[in-house]
């Protein structure tokens, strides 16, 4: 597929990717998945899953080893300069340089993008204007925050309107507000140009909000993929929590719980995932029926790290710790 | 696609832009040399009385050490700030655009002879002022500049090789003993013919900076010497092509972009 049949004009194919680096375990291992164009694909797992790796190939900074990748139609391998035309990126470490402000970054960036003279000042007040750094335009980036350095860094990946956009944990590090003001950008980049967008997570909150379908890779291979909904759906059911009065009212709820489904075990209330064709509301009619007095119900959706827990057998939390400690133990050897 | 002059001219820019927000990385190339010359032109003035010392003025002899000098205060902060351009990423940012890997190499050369020519302007202001005659008149300053020019793209193009090659700052900084060794060890001080110790002369004589210097210092002190000017540009332009070729492989490696 290339882009002269304009097949994936705006899309991502890769298939059998590998990435092995000289001395260490495979990156990433042989994972198959395809981006539509519009799309915005979650890449979501913990530290050291092969995320970034990923990205590093598909934007054309590392070779693969095998297999093959086609970003907007073009080969990875083969056609880098026509991929770095259309893609934009934001990496996981805003390389920013501290001694210039955010209008000399973006004064660069636009002449190494080959945006034409004439619209580069234009395109830099609208960017700056789009991801709130006008105020601070002519500051050095040394003063500024995490967030704002993120949105610098989200502004100069978009200088040259690309059609597809490659986001590296943009949002790791940052405070709640500067998280929101990211995903608000890039779910309007979307709706408005049009733009593919690759994000890779470790939070399961973006992947869910952000994402109109999700990969999840560990150790290198992607282990479930689908729209957030599908995900859940694979895991099932939903659980209702009942929260008890007093600690004596915990065994008969539990006892009139258990009718509804499989108890779940939780200290703070008492838990069942419920059987199939169950909702809240056929508990709540129930409770009330029979007078039990509960303080109160809440039905639980499942999250993509039940769908984690599922696939790998640890929660996308312990993973990233297991992850972390793995590459302690290397740095020490 | 922007032309590689375009490329060439917006990293060079960056390159002064940024070096010009840094004063530690502006002063000390001027300060120190300059200091350094009027600390050595008090202390070593009677040398001028020894038979077959080419000027009656130390000062004119010495002044020919900053340029030398300078470049490598320079090519330590050049390289130092490539290798921070790898440390933190900056380099894939570049990567990732349209920017040929040579033009990146040039750009980044092009604003370390800006920089260099800026220092010689400042040493030849510090030598006339002081009152030094330059016996080659305005043609000479004019070669001195040029010299200053190659010498800076010399040496930066070192200082790129070693950043390229390593990615360290901290390596870098690591290694400019080393080229001060060179320094210290060459005829900035004495001229060849009037050092005395043998292991010292052989070395001096042995250290292309001793022509580097003495190309410099014909052109204050003698007037045309053919034979120092070709020495010292000779030797500058052999370090310089062979660092040019060095930066060039060790960026084509770093920038390992498909």
């Amino acid at each position: 597929m290339t882009a002269e049949n304009g097949i994936a004009e705006n899309g991502i194919e890769v298939r059998g990717l590998v990435r092995e680096y000289k001395k260490g375990p495979r990156a990433v291992d042989g994972i198959d998945l395809a981006v539509e164009p519009g799309e915005i694909y979650g890449f979501l797992g913990p530290n050291g899953a092969g995320k970034s790796t990923t990205v590093h190939v598909l934007t054309t900074l590392l070779p693969p080893t095998a297999g093959t990748a086609l970003v907007g139609g073009y080969d990875v391998v083969k056609d880098g300069p026509k991929i770095r035309g259309l893609i934009g990126v934001a990496l996981q470490e805003a390389a920013l340089d501290p001694l210039l402000t955010a209008r000399d970054h973006l004064r660069l960036q636009s002449t190494l993008q080959s945006v034409p003279k004439a619209q580069r000042e234009t395109r830099a007040e609208e960017l700056l204007h789009r991801v709130g750094l006008v105020d601070a335009a002519d500051r050095k980036v040394a003063g500024y925050s995490g967030g704002m350095k993120r949105r610098l860094d989200l502004a100069l990946a978009l200088v040259h309107s690309p059609r597809i956009l490659f986001l590296d944990e943009p949002t790791t590090g940052l405070d709640p507000q500067s998280r929101t003001d990211i995903w608000n950008e890039v779910a309007l980049m979307r709706r408005e140009a049009g733009v593919t967008v690759f994000l890779t997570t470790q939070y399961l909150e973006e992947a869910d909000v952000l994402a109109d379908r999700v990969g999840i890779i560990d150790q290198g291979k992607i282990v479930a993929e689908g729209t957030p909904a599908e995900l859940k759906a694979e895991i099932g059911r939903p659980s209702v929590h009942a929260i008890p009065r007093t600690e004596e009212d915990r065994p008969k709820i539990a006892e009139f719980l258990a009718q509804f489904g499989e108890p779940l075990a939780s200290t703070r209330d008492v838990a069942v995932r419920l059987r199939e064709g169950l909702g809240l509301t056929d508990i709540v009619r129930a409770v009330d029926a029979n007078g039990v007095d509960v303080a109160d119900l809440e039905l639980h959706a499942p999250t993509l790290d039940d769908v984690f827990l599922a696939k790998t057998g640890r929660t996308l939390e312990g993973a990233a710790e297991e992850a972390d400690s793995e590459g302690q133990e290397q740095r020490r050897r | 696609m922007s032309t590689t002059r375009t490329q060439v001219g917006a990293i060079a820019r960056r390159a002064i832009v940024r070096t010009s927000r840094q004063p530690a990385s502006i002063i000390p190339p001027l300060v120190f040399p300059v200091a350094l010359m009027l600390v050595n032109a008090g202390g070593l003035r009677s040398s001028t009385e020894l038979p077959g010392f080419p000027t009656d003025s130390f000062l004119a002899f010495a002044l020919a050490v900053p340029f030398i000098q300078g470049a490598l205060f320079s090519t330590m902060n050049a390289g130092t700030d490539i290798a921070r351009d790898i440390q933190t990423g900056f380099v894939n940012r570049l990567s990732l655009t349209a920017l040929r890997d040579w033009a990146l190499l040039t750009g980044q050369l092009a604003g370390i002879v800006v920089l260099g020519v800026v220092q010689v302007l400042f040493y030849i202001v510090v030598g006339l002022t002081a009152g030094v005659r330059f016996e080659s008149g305005p043609a000479g300053i004019a070669v001195l500049i040029v010299y200053g020019a190659v010498v800076a793209l010399a040496f930066g193009a070192l200082g790129a090789w070693l950043a390229y090659r390593t990615g360290s700052g901290e390596t870098i900084q690591a290694l400019f003993p080393v080229l001060f060794v060179f320094l210290f060890i060459s005829s900035m001080n004495a001229p060849r013919n009037l050092i005395g110790v043998d292991w010292f002369r052989t070395a001096a004589t042995l250290n292309p900076v001793s022509y580097m210097i003495e190309a410099v210092r014909s052109l204050i002190i003698t007037g045309w010497d053919w034979q120092a000017l070709a020495l010292g540009f000779g030797f500058v332009i052999l370090i310089g092509l062979a660092s040019l070729f060095l930066a060039s492989r060790a960026l084509r490696t770093r920038m390992t972009r498909t």
